[in-house]
């Protein structure tokens, strides 16, 4: 992999975002309402539920958390997605570059489009609620590595579904995210979903990710384990996206959908 | 380089868009590919461009069979423009040719950008975006982007469509001086007959995925009995037996 190639694809959704202050303020603005929204929620739970009486701020911790995964995920797509919309996809995929260079650049620059959002979001969370996702302490790293890279798998699923079936396979972009937060746990204990649920539920990494993140702010523990395991999904995930995306990429070539794709 | 396609097909739900085509472009030639809409013209680049994978055949460049080549280093050497391909509009020309000289590889991309600037006449507008420019000067830019690594292959589909003819003319004129003064392999898939009888040095005319002549402007229209390209065009496509 060349990083002078990564970078370049990076520096063309830097450009991007810095070329443009309402590109800025949309990726503030969401999470900022999100945090807004759910620690008013939080307040109110708080106040009238003993479950959550003893841990000021577990639902706006999950809140954000989940904004993570979810601006990660759909950074990644719409980065994708901008390709397809600029007409630019041919040019990209006729340049000289790796798929695997493709995969990092839009990898990374995920993360970074993400974390505009949330971390003044998540600093505002501190004043307005008195809730600090930083409470946590160093395992949130590991939480957040794990939502991130689930984040990125969720987004090479859905960038493979649109080189196979094109921008009709947009809509499942906006959606896929939704599909699966039903069995993340995001809000609630594994235990209230039924058994047969709750199985094909610990097979996610999010499951892992929120039960683990409620242990360490109720009971104030970290079981490394189940950070270790929500890891490994993610990561075996991961390699499942990644042979996917390879997959609908030569697929795109027999089917010849790589050639004036575009709106 | 010279570039040579043998038997090549591609078949899309058991319709051919391109059947058992053959031909040859000398090295530093530039050869016309013709043919009504849907003729295969676009199906051909595509393969050309290893974004289409063909049903059967072969590309060979500069004796190599294209399956051989590492991919990335046999697109550092070639480049494409269309105007039904666009480059980021929310970009500035001049941000749009960093990225692309960087990915291409380009030393001195600076030097390389204001030449370009310079021979397209880009400068007015090179920290413009490019979805504010007109279509002329995104077809310039967007030939400016295909140029930027000095490809040793070009391929162009229907450069001067939707240009006014000052703005086409001019493009023309760069393409004829830019190849007098590089090493460049040229396949032009146009619909303006004008364009081609200038700028090729022989010409392939497709119809329904085959090839059904080629040769130089002169030996085609001689051929066929008629005056230009454009009549020797139009007789072709209408005629019902020119598959048979």
């Amino acid at each position: 992999m060349s990083w002078h190639k990564i970078y370049a694809l990076c520096l063309r959704h830097i450009y991007l975002i810095s070329n443009s202050l309402p590109r800025i303020i949309d990726l503030i603005y969401w999470p900022t309402v999100q945090i807004l929204l759910w620690g008013f929620i939080s307040k109110f739970f708080t106040l009238n539920s003993e479950y959550y009486s003893n841990t000021v701020g577990i639902i706006l911790t999950a809140a954000i958390l989940y904004d993570f995964l979810f601006r990660v995920s759909i950074s990644y797509n719409i980065m994708f997605l901008e390709e397809i919309w600029s007409r630019n996809f041919t040019n990209l995929f006729i340049a000289p570059i790796k798929l695997s260079e493709m995969i990092a650049s839009l990898t990374i620059t995920a993360v970074f489009r993400s974390l505009i959002g949330l971390i003044p979001a998540a600093l505002l969370a501190i004043p307005l609620f008195g809730v600090s996702v930083f409470k946590i302490g160093l395992p949130l790293l590991a939480l957040l590595f794990s939502l991130y890279i689930f984040g990125v798998t969720l987004g090479l699923l859905v960038t493979a579904g649109l080189l196979r079936f094109g921008p009709s396979f947009e809509n499942i972009a906006w959606a896929s995210l939704f599909f699966l937060a039903p069995l993340g746990c995001i809000y609630y204990p594994v235990e209230i979903l039924p058994l047969s649920l709750q199985i094909i539920a610990k097979g996610l990494p999010l499951v892992h990710v929120f039960e683990e993140m409620r242990n360490i702010l109720i009971n104030g523990t970290v079981n490394y384990f189940e950070i270790f395991i929500s890891i490994l999904i993610s990561v075996a995930y991961f390699i499942f996206g990644v042979i996917i995306f390879y997959m609908a990429y030569f697929g795109a070539r027999v089917r010849g959908t790589l050639i004036n794709m575009g709106e | 380089m010279s570039i040579e396609i043998k038997n090549l097909s591609k078949k899309f739900n058991e319709v051919y868009a391109v059947k058992n085509i053959d031909f040859t472009i000398g090295a530093n030639k530039t050869i016309g590919l013709l043919g009504p809409n849907g003729c295969g013209k676009t199906t051909s680049i595509g393969m050309m461009l290893g974004l289409i994978k063909p049903t059967t055949g072969d590309i060979i460049i500069q004796n190599k069979n294209i399956n051989t080549f590492e991919r990335n280093k046999l697109l550092s050497i070639m480049n494409f423009a269309s105007p039904y391909v666009e480059l980021p509009k929310k970009l500035s020309v001049k941000q749009n040719l960093q990225i692309y000289g960087r990915l291409y590889g380009v030393k001195d991309l600076s030097i390389r950008i204001d030449e370009l600037a310079e021979d397209l006449n880009l400068k007015d507008f090179i920290n413009k975006k490019t979805g504010e420019l007109s279509s002329g000067q995104k077809n310039r830019v967007s030939l400016a982007k295909s140029l930027i690594n000095k490809p040793e292959i070009l391929l162009l589909d229907e450069p001067t469509a939707s240009l006014d003819p000052d703005i086409g003319d001019y493009v023309r004129s760069y393409l004829q001086s830019y190849k007098s003064k590089n090493k460049v392999t040229i396949l032009l898939a146009s619909h303006n007959m004008a364009e081609v009888e200038r700028l090729c040095d022989s010409v392939i005319m497709m119809k329904k995925g085959k090839i059904i002549d080629q040769g130089t402007s002169k030996e085609i229209i001689n051929r066929h009995g008629r005056t230009n390209l454009e009549e020797t065009f139009l007789k072709i496509v209408r005629s019902k037996d020119e598959l048979a």
